[in-house]
């Protein structure tokens, strides 16, 4: 019936860097299950002619003159960091090829 | 003392003005009520007494040396922790962002601090403005001041409780879907979710970027005026912020009237399937408002039978992608597994810590929506929706100036009630997304106690965008009419507060 | 890493069709970024060019730089693109480290301009017309470094340390259509394209065109299918590639690479591939696969981007001279054959020869020194024209010494070895190691005498009509001046002795 199984929730849990334990699969499949047949009816409502509002208030051409600003320091940028060195923020090493 | 705290913001800025009372007076009065209840309604996530006293003696040194101040000057005011402060750690309710202290102010809290406000702390929300409980704060949830055992309304709950329990006279809080307005509603307080762009989004922590907007949390529609006409305004900052000037909204509150205005009544909203008591006292405004001279229109917007869904495809996909960099890379929370973990691996551990499940859920769905495949039918079908939407609202504010639903559709209920179910409580914003979807402002004013509980009960009002004078206007002059039938204001009906 | 077999190259040619796409990104010259008003510049310390919006701090906003958007247009406008009317920018979600939100701000469906078109012209003289699908806006990413491995390289790295000076720098992604029938040309009309891109973008002033900076950028697609086939074949990405021969190289290595797995009976496996250029290969990278759904969405944080007509044809006004007109005109005031000329453009040389001429070199002679000599230096060091350490300044400065007769061209050649070796300019040069032709009649014919007293017969000889015997003596004084002598002139000078 519904979209959503396991294994889909494990791809889209991949694609959004989550690393769920197995009774979250089980127990968001089955809620989300709910809330994407819920919302499914929304097809109902629209026809292939409706145009799509991305923002809700028309603005447009808004921009900024290239002009240079006032940037954070240095260590301002790394306050923040769990882990920095050499002036850079310092993560594990990367799986994948760029 | 104590009874500094029970009064509205516009007269404590009007005896302050008269030198009848300090700032630092009226702070530290409420430094007194935080310390005294703080702990049994949970509002705050952390209180800054240090720096707001100090902001109020330099309010009082100025005052004093005869220099002109900020309307606002000394009145003390608390913000919701999904705004960046500097000198306060900004958690957005959330462990994944403990202790964060950001390196620059949201403009709005900019503003608070040329206005002088003193910042008494970050009330607490429901994690990331996901919910509308704070059950779902990573720190706990607030509790609603009329009843220790209920919900003070989400995700703004920590601010609605704050100025609720008269901790703060004013707070502010944002509104993605009703997280200001259905927490007013519940604890009897005034709550506005201002036009879309009305005020800068700069510095608040996005949850869906085109429908999040900031607003005032007062005890009267007046004080919320003065809050609005503070923190709105156009930012070059965020580009999609207002560029004209909305007027002001105290002018609008303080000649409040209801005088051959048009009232529209959504038929969708009318309160079919809600609480009784909540329909009572709607009811019952309705016929204060045709007697104190507006004309009750029926308007039928039946698009707003898919809102939610709409909303809750947009919503998760927008925040799917505004919570992506919560990674562990430049700032928050980082969790290494054992072994020799690739950064992939560490991002995706710290995200399984670092969010709870209301947010992990939302995630996902918002991934969902959004993926090839499942676009066309879900994420890009409710941008339709939402067309339908404005051009409902367009008719029915072509026959009326206002629109009027109640805000909720049940008083608050008790801690437990909904949290293991996602639908139910999604419900509760029934009447309040739909604004957020077209951007148009919408005001929650008290309007009395539900028989049944004693709990209260809001109404809400709705304006075309940039319209939002129209909501102090119409919202002031009912206030004024219930307060002058109760003989007190809503606050006034709230039990003692019990603090062991 | 272990080489793949190849298919000899005219085989490959003769079974196979090639199809190429080219995706060139251009790095745009503006003072600031994409989104923020941080300083674009190269080479700073990490992490000072940075600011909330750059290195996506929660709360952040982005707000478009006008003059990228100007700057893309010119480019659209340059490649005879149309420019969109109401276009806007989309989010393109994916994790990594490099990419401050994980997600870039870039454009969908709506690029800033599209359907367009150059002609361009080979080594051999055939022209190709390359279809423009699209030149769209986007930002840049930050800058890993590896940390712990063996080369440098991602691969082994024990962990990697990012920068984001460069996150967020505005970029033009120009995309082709499919490009068919190059044939064996195919590498040669990849480079020969992204060379006329460089053109293009440098005349127009909104990129230093570098490609050893990265201000210039391209992934090269390849494809082959058998002669008659319709359905295109399965294409490689090969990214990584620095430099136009680094293109040509790598089109033909893939072709090469391609067509031995194909007449294998193989498949090729869609992926990314990397091109090195110490190894003149490719090795795969990460295949594409469901993880590469970007789940593309309208930003909402950005509004719509609706040039006016006006400010289109503004820009277009200011379109400086296309390339194929910018050629025919050089060609014709530098007088160069069409020969000469092609070889001058097919060598990267012409922008270097138009600023030695600019720099006062007699066009004739910057060819001479640019094509006959530092061309040909850097080719047998395996270096490109623009590694070379000498200047058009400087070519023009040589040229200028030999024109002026101040040193002949044999010393010219030495001074162009020690420039290039570092040791200062040419005039600097020939002071400091006292090159300076004698130009002294005096000294000359001193020095004749001195020949002329040990070969006394010479000059009955030349009054023979022996005219050849004077070159003894030349020869003579010439070794006497170390060569810093016009040798034209001591011929004169004899034969005027002669005469005498």
């Amino acid at each position: 019936m519904s979209e959503i199984t396991p294994d889909l929730v494990r791809h889209l849990a991949g694609l959004a860097r989550i690393d769920l334990h197995e009774d979250e699969v089980v127990r968001f499949t089955e809620q989300l299950s709910l809330i994407v047949d819920s919302v499914a009816k929304i097809s109902d409502a629209i026809d292939a002619n409706t145009p799509a509002t991305s923002h809700p208030i028309p603005l447009a051409n808004v921009f900024r003159e290239d002009v240079v600003q006032p940037s954070l320091t240095q260590e301002q940028a790394l306050s923040g960091a769990p882990d920095s060195g050499q002036g850079r923020f310092r993560v594990a090493a990367i799986l994948d090829e760029e | 003392m104590s009874e500094l705290i029970r009064k509205n913001a516009s007269e404590l800025i009007d005896l302050m003005a008269k030198g009848e009372v300090s700032s630092v007076e009226v702070t530290q009065a409420h430094l007194d009520q935080i310390a005294k209840v703080g702990d049994a309604i949970h509002s705050f996530l952390h209180i800054s007494a240090e720096s707001a006293l100090a902001t109020a003696k330099e309010v009082d040194r100025r005052r004093a040396a005869g220099e002109k101040l900020p309307i606002l000057a000394g009145l003390p005011i608390a913000v919701k922790d999904n705004l960046a402060t500097t000198d306060a750690p900004t958690t957005a309710g959330s462990k994944i962002l403990e202790g964060w202290l950001a390196p620059y102010d949201a403009t709005v809290v900019t503003k608070l601090r040329n206005e002088l406000m003193p910042i008494l702390g970050k009330t607490n929300l429901d994690e990331f403005a996901m919910g509308s409980s704070t059950e779902f704060s990573a720190y706990g949830p607030s509790k609603n001041p009329w009843d220790l055992t209920r919900i003070p309304g989400g995700s703004g709950g920590g601010s609605s409780s704050v100025v609720s329990s008269f901790q703060s006279p004013l707070a502010i809080g944002s509104d993605t879907g009703g997280s200001i307005r259905f927490p007013g509603a519940v604890t009897g307080t005034v709550g506005i979710k201002p036009t879309y762009g009305a005020v800068s989004r700069y510095g608040l922590i996005a949850l869906a970027s085109s429908l999040d907007q900031i607003g005032p949390v007062a005890r009267n529609v007046l004080d919320a005026a003065y809050l609005q006409d503070a923190i709105a305004g156009h930012d070059p900052h965020d580009s999609t912020s207002l560029t004209g000037s909305l007027g002001s909204m105290v002018e609008a509150a303080k000649h409040g009237s209801l005088k051959g205005k048009k009232v529209g009544l959504i038929k969708q909203l009318s309160g079919d399937g809600f609480q009784q008591g909540v329909r009572n006292r709607f009811a019952e405004a309705l016929k204060l408002l045709t007697e104190a001279g507006a004309e009750i229109v029926e308007v039928d917007c039946p698009s707003f039978e898919y809102a939610i869904d709409a909303y809750y495809l947009i919503l998760p996909a927008e925040a799917s992608s505004n919570l992506a960099k919560f990674d562990s890379v430049r700032f928050g929370m980082r969790v290494t597994p054992e072994g020799n973990p690739t950064i992939e691996r560490v991002m995706a551990a710290t995200r399984e810590a670092g969010f709870g499940p209301e947010v992990k859920r939302r995630i996902i769905l918002g991934t969902f929506a959004l993926s090839s495949g499942s676009f066309d039918k879900f994420y890009g079908a409710a941008l339709k929706v939402r067309t339908l939407i404005q051009r409902d609202f367009d008719a029915a504010f072509a026959k009326a100036d206002v629109l009027v639903s109640p805000t909720a559709p049940t008083t608050a209920f008790k801690f437990g009630e909904k949290v293991s179910d996602p639908l139910a409580m999604y419900l509760n914003d029934i009447a309040t997304i739909p604004a957020n979807l077209a951007g148009i402002p919408g005001i929650s004013v008290p309007i009395g106690l539900a028989d049944e509980d004693n709990l209260p009960v809001g109404i809400q009002f709705l304006a075309p965008a940039h319209k939002d004078a129209a909501l102090y206007e119409v919202g002031a002059a009912l206030e004024g009419i219930l307060e002058g039938i109760w003989g007190k204001r809503m606050m006034d009906f709230a039990p003692e507060l019990e603090v062991n | 890493m272990a080489k793949a077999n190849l298919m000899d190259y005219e085989k490959a040619i003769e079974l196979f069709e090639v199809v190429i796409g080219l995706e060139v990104h251009v790095e745009l010259n503006t003072n600031t970024k994409m989104f923020c008003g941080c300083r674009n510049d190269f080479g700073d310390e990490p992490n000072t060019n940075v600011c909330p919006i750059c290195i996506g701090l929660p709360g952040s906003l982005p707000v478009v730089n006008k003059k990228a958007v100007e700057s893309s247009i010119s480019i659209g406008l340059a490649l005879g693109c149309q420019i969109e009317a109401n276009g806007g920018f989309s989010r393109k979600n994916y994790f990594y480290p490099d990419l401050s939100k994980n997600y870039q701000t870039s454009q969908f469906k709506d690029p800033i301009a599209f359907d367009g078109q150059l002609d361009v012209e080979v080594p051999s003289g055939n022209k190709f017309t390359v279809l423009i699908e699209r030149a769209h806006m986007e930002e840049d990413a930050g800058k890993l470094t590896h940390i712990g491995g063996a080369t440098g390289r991602i691969q082994g790295a024990e962990y990697s340390l990012v920068d984001y000076n460069r996150a967020g720098v505005p970029l033009v992604e120009i995309v082709t259509r499919p490009v068919f029938g190059a044939g064996a040309e195919a590498p040669e009309l990849a480079a020969a394209y992204v060379r006329l891109i460089r053109e293009i973008v440098k005349a127009l002033g909104v990129s230093e065109a570098r490609m050893e900076r990265g201000n210039v950028r391209c992934d090269a697609n390849v494809s082959l299918r058998p002669h008659g086939q319709e359905k295109l074949g399965t294409r490689t990405e090969t990214k990584n590639v620095n430099s136009l021969r680094s293109i040509e190289r790598a089109v033909r290595y893939e072709i090469q690479r391609q067509a031995h797995i194909l007449a294998g009976g193989g498949t090729i496996t869609q992926e990314t591939r990397h091109w090195h250029e110490d190894k003149g290969a490719t090795s795969a990278g990460r295949p594409k696969s469901d993880a590469d759904d970007y789940r593309y969405f309208p930003e909402p944080d950005l509004v719509p981007v609706q040039p006016s007509k006006e400010l289109i044809e503004a820009l277009r006004a200011k379109l400086p001279e296309n390339p194929a007109d910018r050629r025919k005109r050089l060609a014709a005031e530098w007088g160069f054959a069409e020969m000469e000329f092609r070889d001058v453009v097919n060598a990267g040389l012409m922008d270097f020869i138009e600023e030695a001429v600019a720099q006062g070199a007699k066009p004739q002679a910057a060819r001479k020194w640019y094509s006959g000599e530092i061309a040909r230096i850097a080719n047998s060091e395996d270096k490109d024209v623009s590694e070379m350490n000498i200047t058009p300044k400087q070519v023009a400065e040589l040229a200028t010494l030999v024109e002026s007769g101040k040193i002949n061209d044999r010393i010219a050649r030495e001074v162009l070895s020690a420039v290039l070796a570092g040791e200062g300019s040419p005039q600097e040069i020939v002071t400091s190691r006292n090159l300076e032709v004698v130009s002294d009649d005096g000294a000359l014919i001193a020095a004749i005498d001195e020949a002329l007293a040990k070969q006394p017969d010479v000059l009955e000889k030349i009054r023979e009509g022996k005219v050849q015997a004077a070159g003894a003596v030349i020869g003579a004084v010439m070794q006497a001046m170390k060569g810093q002598a016009d040798a034209a002139r001591v011929r004169e000078l004899v034969l005027e002795r002669a005469n005498q």
